[in-house]
Parts: structure tokens; C-alpha cells; sequence
């Protein structure tokens, strides 16, 4: 329903709120513009308004080897880090949903913990965790450092688990339960059962959590920073460019990556929308904030 | 209906990860805080309180701390100025177009932190957008220079990064309102600032305290924007501890900091989850 806009005192109440609203997407978008602006700036960081515009930065950023390794590295990280969030986030949620045992408060909390904490708590309880004598030696063994990708996937996805859970969890209190008793009752076994009816009902809520663990593996840096090896993902590429200095192709791959998160929030949110209507979409992120899975 | 050993398949690999990867290091990182550096730059095993006299004793700590709680609710006020109103909008004047200006507010939430953080840097530093256009107007005729390198970029880039965070709850909570309690207020007389201020603020505020919260404990960790926009005076806590854990090589009393810090963001959740509930009308 919308509030009646006849009298004057609403009326001019709500152009208020139309300036307030534009002058905050005004705010909200100003930093992507410049950004893709100065992409296309011929004369690179400095000088605004751009007087010629050029392709320079693409084509410079296209030849950059680093930058595509991290790129790569960065692909690496968020694909291993959504299987460990899934394969732990998944039955996490179920064993919240039906399952009661010792600790299960603190279990909850603990989970979905690294969503509010800040990540340079995440990233240095974990960093301590890989200093402890015989887990280096692990690592070491594994992979021939103490830090490195792996330890970087593993606090990604030990810390995602958070928003696999959340995802999931909302997905199974609309989960009408009584199909899976059907299903065991004619004879199918639990994992037949959790294939053929649990997984296909709660797909919206998984393919979610996926989407949403890959974008935000992607663009993650607070934890990383503690845990980076020799390789760097992208986000720590681009902070450790920006640290020596100002770099016109950093805005060409950030116009790239925009591009790129702007086709998967869309794709995220169409499947979103179809699933359960607009209004709470993108709320599950926020909502698990809230430290409670409702 | 669930057997014994399907509870336990779904169960215990949750909760052995859990408990390795997430208890495990925040209980190190508390056994830490007790333990101290040798002057061959080892960890001493050695149980005392020395970080945390240390803490209480050097004011720059403290100081940082308070400093970075400041910007933080600087943060969170002016999150909550721009996304209350926002929110307030979408939900009851937008109509048709309440989905579209959604999905132009998450938008930015998906374009990296890091990128959003640099673009402020381009507009505020002294040849960037801002200085540039304002002096192509003539309003100014030198660079401004207190833009970049300040609290108040920091406080600025960070108001950005979290508008969003605090704009969603409270547009969730507005959504819930049921709209028949709106009508009724409007059918008894009730001028449109009676309603607001009586039947919708009230209603609206554990949206308000999660988008506060968001935004206060999320910007109180941050130490990327106060290294990039930041400069000396905008400095935070966790730059201290950055630098503890890296260059000054102190981990024992960097984990004694990170652990005030876990402290104080489980009490305002605690606090926040207690308002919440006192104030949902559910």
C-alpha cells in the first residue's frame, strides 16, 4: 500500500524524501563512476575532467601477467573455498534444523561468528592456529610453505560456512518436512532421501550460497592479508599496487570486475526472485548478521 | 523421524571443523595475550598480565581505541542519516519501483571494497574529482588538502562501504510493518508525523539497531581504509595490531588488542540482540 500523498504537508514530505533518495544513489555510485571514467582517462590518474580518451589502461592491464595470476589464483581460492563452506555449511544448517546436542548454542554462535566479527580476527586467530608447531609442519608437507593459497582457502572457507549455514537454514524452515518422512516411509534410505528430496528442495538456498561464497571469496582481503604466501589473490594484487602507487590499470580491472559482479547479482537475484518473491532478497547476508539464524 | 546415525553424519564433520578451525584459534589467540616475546624475538610460554597492563598503562592504545570507536560511531550515524530515510522512502513512497531501487542499493555491496575505497582516494586527493572541479568553479583556489589523509575521508569511505549494511535491516523491518496498522493510524486522525513517529519508528527499531550494529562493529575492525585514506591522524586500533603482528613483531600483545576488540564487538551484539528483542513485535 502506498500512504496517501493529497495534503500538501505529505506532498512536500516525500519530495524530501526523493532529494534524500537521490542524493544517497548519488552517493552510493559516485566512486563506481570515477572509477570507470578514469579507465578510459588518457591522461591516467590525474587531470579531471578527462580531456582524450584512450584503451591504454585495457591493453596495458591485458599484457600484465601478475594480475592475471592473481586473477587465477583468486578463481583457485573461491572454487576450494565454496566446496569446504558447502560440504560444512550444509549439514551444519540440518544439524541447527533437527538434530540436538551438547553445545549446540555455543556451536550456532560460533558459526556464524566470522560474518559480524571483523575478518582481522578471523585472519589472525587462523594465522596463530598455522603457527602452532605441527600444523606448519603439516602445511609445510602439503604444500612446501607455511602460507599460501591453501591457507587462505581454508579461512575462506572455514569462515563462509557462516553464510552457506544462514542460506540453508532458511531454506529448510520452508522445507515441508513431511516429503522427507514420505520418502523414508516407502523405503528410500536417509542418503537417497537427502539426495532426491532434501537437496532439490533446498537448491535455491544452495546455488545461493554458492553464488554469494564465490563473490565474496572473490573480493576478500581482511582475512587474507594474514594468511597470503608467495601468491597473491587478486584483491591483495591490486592493495599491494595501490601501496606503491596510483595505477591507471587498477581502474581498468576494477571497471571489469564491476562488469562481472554486476552480471552475477543480477543472475543471483532473478534466481532469488523466482524462488520466493522480491522483498527478501538479499537479506540472508544481512540477516545472518544479526548473530541469530531465525 | 531422524535415525541416531543420520544425526551424527550431519553433526559431528560441522562441528569437528568448527571446532578446529574456528574455536581452537580464538582460544590461541586468548593464550597468547598471557604469553610475552623474548629479546631474540621467541615466544616465552610464560602465564602474566603484562600486555594487558601494557594496554592499560600507554595511552596510545587506549587512545587509538577511542579514536577508532569515534569514527566508528561517526560511521554508524551517518549510515543510519542516509539509509533510514532511504529505507523509509522505498518502503511506503516507491510503489512499482521499490525492486528496482533494491537492487541499485546492493549493487555497490558487490563491487569490491578495496576498488570503492580507491575511487574515494581519486576524488578526494588534491589533483582528484573533487578539488579539481571545485577550483574549476572557482570555489576554491588551492587543492583542499584536509580531504584525503584524514579521519574525515575515513569516516567518509567507510559511511559508503556501510550505508548499505545499515539501509537493509531497517528496510526488512519496515517491510514487515503490517500496512493495516499504518491505515488505522491515518483513519483515527493521526497526522502523517503522528504516524511515523508513533506507530512506524517504534516498530522499526530492532532494524535499526542491527543496521547500527552492522555498521559500528564492521568499521571499528577496519584497518585497509585508514592505511589507504587514513594518514597519520586517522589511525585505528587495528593498524596497531597489523603492525604488531608485521613489523613491531609483538604477536602476544597484538592478540591481548585483537581480544579487547572480540570482546567489546560479543558485548554490543549481546547489547544489540537485547534491544532487538525487547523492541520486535513479534
Amino acid at each position: 500500500m502506498e500512504l496517501r500523498m493529497t495534503d500538501a504537508a505529505n506532498s512536500s514530505r516525500s519530495r524530501w524524501l526523493v532529494a534524500h533518495t537521490t542524493a544517497v544513489f548519488a552517493f552510493l555510485y559516485l566512486p563506481i563512476a570515477v572509477l570507470i571514467v578514469y579507465s578510459f582517462n588518457g591522461e591516467g590518474v590525474g587531470g579531471f575532467p578527462p580531456h582524450h580518451w584512450t584503451l591504454d589502461w585495457y591493453r596495458i592491464l591485458l599484457s600484465d601477467e601478475s594480475i592475471w595470476d592473481s586473477v587465477f589464483n583468486s578463481l583457485k581460492v573461491a572454487f576450494a573455498a565454496m566446496a569446504i563452506s558447502l560440504t560444512f555449511g550444509v549439514p551444519a544448517a540440518l544439524a541447527l534444523d533437527r538434530a540436538n546436542f551438547p553445545g549446540k548454542a555455543l556451536f550456532r554462535r560460533l558459526v556464524l561468528l566470522p560474518l559480524i566479527l571483523p575478518g582481522i580476527i578471523t585472519g589472525l586467530s587462523l594465522l596463530m592456529l598455522f603457527n602452532v608447531g605441527f600444523v606448519s609442519t603439516i602445511l609445510k608437507l602439503v604444500t612446501g610453505q607455511q602460507l599460501s593459497l591453501l591457507t587462505i582457502t581454508l579461512g575462506h572457507g572455514t569462515a563462509l560456512i557462516s553464510v552457506a549455514t544462514t542460506e540453508v537454514f532458511a531454506g529448510l524452515q520452508k522445507l515441508d518436512r513431511r516429503q522427507e518422512e514420505a520418502s523414508l516411509d516407502l523405503g528410500a534410505n536417509y542418503w537417497q532421501t537427502f539426495w532426491r528430496i532434501t537437496v532439490p528442495n533446498l537448491k535455491l538456498s544452495i546455488i545461493g550460497a554458492a553464488l554469494l561464497i564465490f563473490t565474496l571469496s572473490m573480493d576478500e582481503i581482511a582475512v587474507s592479508f594474514f594468511l597470503i604466501g608467495r601468491d597473491n589473490t587478486l584483491p591483495l594484487e591490486i592493495w599491494g599496487r595501490l601501496r606503491r602507487g596510483i595505477t591507471p590499470e587498477i581502474n581498468a580491472i576494477s571497471t571489469i570486475i564491476f562488469l562481472f559482479s554486476l552480471v552475477t547479482i543480477v543472475f543471483w537475484y532473478r534466481l532469488r526472485v523466482r524462488g520466493e518473491g522480491g522483498a527478501e532478497v538479499g537479506m540472508e547476508l544481512i540477516e545472518a548478521k544479526s548473530g541469530e539464524a531465525k | 523421524m531422524f535415525s541416531r546415525a543420520y544425526r551424527m553424519v550431519i553433526t559431528v564433520p560441522p562441528v569437528a571443523w568448527v571446532a578446529v578451525f574456528l574455536l581452537i584459534p580464538y582460544l590461541l589467540m586468548f593464550c597468547y595475550s598471557f604469553w610475552s616475546v623474548s629479546s631474540t624475538q621467541s615466544i616465552v610460554h610464560s602465564w602474566n598480565f603484562d600486555n594487558y597492563r601494557k594496554l592499560l598503562e600507554k595511552p596510545v592504545y587506549w587512545e587509538t581505541l577511542l579514536r577508532s570507536m569515534w569514527i566508528a560511531a561517526r560511521v554508524m550515524l551517518f549510515s543510519l542519516f542516509l539509509g533510514y530515510p532511504l529505507a523509509y522512502f522505498m518502503s511506503f513512497y516507491a510503489g512499482r519501483r521499490k525492486d528496482l531501487l533494491y537492487q541499485l542499493v546492493i549493487i555497490p555491496l558487490w563491487v569490491s571494497y578495496l576498488v570503492r575505497a580507491y575511487a574515494w582516494k581519486t576524488i578526494l586527493g588534491s589533483d582528484g574529482v573533487l578539488n579539481t572541479s571545485m577550483q574549476y568553479l572557482h570555489l576554491t583556489r588551492h587543492p583542499l588538502e584536509f580531504l584525503l589523509y584524514s579521519p574525515f575521508a575515513v569516516v567518509l569511505t567507510l559511511t559508503h562501504i556501510y550505508t548499505p549494511f545499515a539501509f537493509l535491516p531497517i528496510y526488512a523491518a519496515l517491510e514487515h510493518i503490517p500496512r493495516n496498522l499504518v491505515e488505522a493510524s491515518h483513519d483515527l486522525g493521526a497526522t502523517p508525523a503522528q504516524t511515523f513517529w508513533h506507530v512506524i519508528f517504534p516498530l522499526s527499531i530492532p532494524g535499526v539497531v542491527a543496521g547500527a550494529t552492522f555498521a559500528f562493529v564492521l568499521s571499528l575492525g577496519d584497518f585497509l581504509a585508514p592505511l589507504l585514506l587514513g594518514g597519520p591522524s586517522g589511525i585505528m586500533i587495528s593498524n596497531i595490531v597489523v603492525s604488531l603482528f608485521g613489523a613491531a613483531y609483538n604477536w602476544p600483545l597484538g592478540a591481548a588488542i585483537s581480544l579487547g576488540m572480540l570482546l567489546l564487538v560479543l558485548c554490543l551484539l549481546f547489547l544489540s540482540e537485547k534491544l532487538e528483542k525487547k523492541w520486535s513485535f513479534a
